[in-house]
């Protein structure tokens, strides 16, 4: 290798994608940023389908010891799991095309469906704990900004390494302790209380999302009763992401605090707190809606501890279930799904910030 | 200045400045200082109370009785169990200490592994580029956006093909963890390849007849590699908390084979709606002790690297061009508009390295 090229090689992010054209810049950005949805599925989908096959097939995987041998390659043959592994995997390709996931085994249910059941649960507990999490972490990140290098800006970097390093689940067993088994302020577990669960699923029309299909019953009790369910979930899942807003929130304000246009604000005999609020809070802003995209796989991950830790019946819980019982064609079906929300949802917020800041696109 | 002083090669650093930590240690200032030596204490304790187990603990950890009969269950703390006993009858403060050992071969095996797989592929893909460099740069984000604790999973249930013995167990969790590493590790020794294979040394050498494999390992390796301690000591309190996160979920080590604290707070799950805290309480603080010593001493090292974080009074000594090293959320330093490149100039601070307010 004589010729080696020098150039540094291009981002292989944006392949071919040159910064010509600044007018039309916004469609074709979207373009190429949605098309580059599917190569990441598509590695993620392989990935997972080789890895689970290593293991064997998932009949043997979820049978095994409990059927004769006879009985057990019957099954498979039935499941199509002794053809070659190509061949099943190009027809694994050919179902999630049409979004056909597979069906449990144990269950023997579609796994599409069991998506739906749960999935509303993971959303509501994703949504709240991130309304925590700007709540927490983005005024005390201003806060500790503004006080840079003094007394509360140490005590808040701290802070944010402390719950960076509490575990989820032992920060939501602890909080689960305190508030619900000593103090009895709040509920234990689950995600409502049998007597409200009972209204909530007769209701004619359900979401799945608690709060909304609380809200249709008109009882302001069973409302109360999934709220109250929902904080200590919330704040364990919240907090860990607070503490990441905070550090980038500092970050970020400390860096736009000394750029040229707050001097001259400031020059101008603009006061600091006005300063902070006005001039440097906003665009320290924007990095953030990006890094949220990364936030939502670690949200996720965080929302399969979180809920294991307190019996919320959504896609984590379910998943840890299909785990214990070795059911891999539900979890295989069920990492996928969450390989394709997290891809849409990186899009999504790709796009956001893409529409918000415009050095984004290229 | 005459041309002979000019081949004389610069003094060189003296040797307390060139070692790692201890230099860092003297770079810092105020609270900087605070946290790195508060880490550095906490690492030490953590690696000393591993290696000193066996005097330190009074039990084993897979034992249930002793000389005088069974521990028996969910005994609250005294002066025989000083942290109790479990769920399943172990003492609880022998199974904390000796999970330090549990975790410190998990971080070793999950580093190792994946800094020696990362930096291979890195320097491969930035130096020769290429189909396999496109391949794997887009792979690599593809794991990099994907939810480790997911990944983790599927890769232990392949490992272990559900066994849960020490040996299983250990390689189940450091090799979960080493493929989520990875991508972290070859994005950044990628980066730097790529910006150090454009450096006048890098074409000197070429110009000069060296081989590849000479510019790869003597030239560009040794250059590359200088934000890797920083990711190392981050990667090891994810290493931490990845192993536990398995084992809460029930994929950890068999307690008879190994004490690992994420099991133990599995089986502690139930015991906290009961309002037993003993068990859930000791294992959680382990982990929670471990890892805010390694991340305390990660971040430090992090912000002492990066001449817009450290604290100012010697900036001028050690100032040098810095890569994107960070790798805790959130600790990245996407530059808001403007950037952060205003902030070195602009800014008075006083002898302490504080900030002076206009």
């Amino acid at each position: 290798m004589s010729a080696v090229d020098l150039t540094p090689s291009p981002g292989v992010s944006t392949p071919g994608v040159k910064p010509k054209s600044q007018g039309g810049g916004f469609a074709r950005y979207l373009l190429v940023r949605f098309l580059l949805i599917f190569p990441t599925i598509f590695i993620l989908v392989t990935l997972v389908f080789f890895l689970m096959r290593t293991t064997g097939d998932p009949i043997t995987a979820a049978q095994g010891g409990r059927l004769s041998p006879e009985a057990l390659a019957a099954l498979r043959e039935a499941a199509g799991y002794d053809r070659p592994l190509l061949v099943q995997y190009l027809e694994y390709l050919g179902r999630i095309v049409v979004f056909d996931f597979g069906t449990t085994i144990t269950t023997n249910r579609p796994v599409i469906d069991v998506l739906a059941t749960y999935g509303p649960a993971t959303f509501e507990l994703v949504f709240y704990s991130l309304i925590i999490a700007f709540a927490v972490g983005i005024p005390l990140g201003l806060l500790a900004a503004y006080f840079r290098d003094k007394a509360p800006d140490a005590f808040f970097r701290v802070l944010a390494i402390f719950w960076y390093a509490v575990p989820i689940f032992f920060a939501g067993l602890l909080l689960k302790l305190v508030f619900a088994v000593w103090l009895k302020w709040l509920p234990v577990a689950g995600r409502a209380s049998v007597g409200a669960e009972l209204q909530l699923q007769t209701l004619p029309n359900k979401t799945g999302f608690y709060t909304i299909d609380a809200l249709m019953t008109g009882n302001p009790a069973v409302l109360g009763d999934v709220l109250a369910h929902a904080v200590l979930p919330s704040i364990a899942l919240g907090l860990l992401t607070a503490g990441i807003f905070l550090r980038l929130v500092r970050t970020n304000v400390i860096g736009t605090l000394s750029t040229d246009y707050v001097d001259a604000a400031r020059s101008r005999g603009v006061a600091e707190s006005r300063l902070l609020r006005k001039h440097a809070y906003r665009p320290a802003l924007i990095p953030i809606v990006t890094v949220i995209g990364l936030q939502i796989a670690l949200l996720l991950a965080g929302a399969v501890l979180t809920e294991t830790t307190f019996e919320w019946k959504g896609l984590g819980f379910i998943l840890a279930e299909f785990l214990e019982s070795r059911d891999f064609v539900a979890v295989q079906g069920i990492v996928v799904l969450l390989a394709i929300i997290v891809a849409l949802t990186n899009f999504i917020v790709d796009i956001i910030a893409a529409f918000i800041d415009p050095r984004v696109r290229y | 200045m005459t041309a002979a002083s000019a081949t004389v090669a610069p003094p060189k650093r003296r040797l307390r400045d060139r070692l790692p930590v201890v230099h860092q240690v003297r770079q810092s200032v105020g609270l900087q200082r605070g946290m790195l030596v508060a880490g550095l204490v906490m690492v030490g304790v953590f690696i000393l109370t591993s290696l000193l187990a066996p005097v330190l603990a009074p039990y084993g950890f897979a034992q249930r009785k002793d000389a005088s009969g069974a521990f028996g269950t969910q005994q609250p703390p005294s002066l025989e169990h000083p942290f109790g006993t479990t769920v399943g009858g172990y003492d609880v403060l022998s199974r904390v200490i000796w999970g330090t050992q549990t975790a410190i071969v998990v971080i070793i095996v999950a580093v190792l592994l994946s800094i020696f797989i990362g930096v291979a592929l890195g320097l491969y893909s930035g130096y020769f580029g290429g189909w396999l460099d496109r391949v794997l740069v887009v792979v690599c984000d593809a794991i990099y956006a994907f939810p480790s604790l997911l990944l983790a999973i599927v890769l232990s249930i392949v490992i272990s093909g559900g066994q849960s013995g020490l040996w299983a167990g250990v390689l189940a969790a450091a090799g979960s963890i080493t493929v989520v590493f990875i991508p972290q590790y070859f994005r950044v020794i990628r980066a730097e390849t790529v910006r150090i294979k454009a450096e006048a040394y890098v074409e000197s050498a070429k110009v000069l007849g060296a081989s590849n494999s000479r510019v790869v390992f003597k030239h560009v390796l040794r250059n590359a590699t200088r934000t890797l301690p920083l990711i190392i000591t981050l990667n090891s309190s994810e290493a931490i908390l990845t192993m536990a996160a398995l084992g809460f979920l029930g994929f950890g080590i068999e307690p008879t084979a190994a004490a690992e604290w994420g099991y133990d707070l599995n089986k502690a799950q139930s015991d906290v709606t009961s309002g037993i805290w003993w068990t859930a309480l000791f294992p959680g603080l382990a982990i929670v002790f471990t890892v805010l010593g390694i991340t305390l001493v990660g971040e430090s090292l992090n912000d002492l690297a990066d001449p817009r974080l450290r604290g100012r009074r010697r900036v001028a000594k050690a100032a040098g061009q810095v890569a994107e090293t960070s790798v805790v959320p959130g600790g990245t330093l996407e530059a808001g508009p403007g950037g952060l490149r205003g902030l070195e100039d602009g800014e008075s601070f006083d002898e302490h390295g504080i900030e002076v307010k206009p």
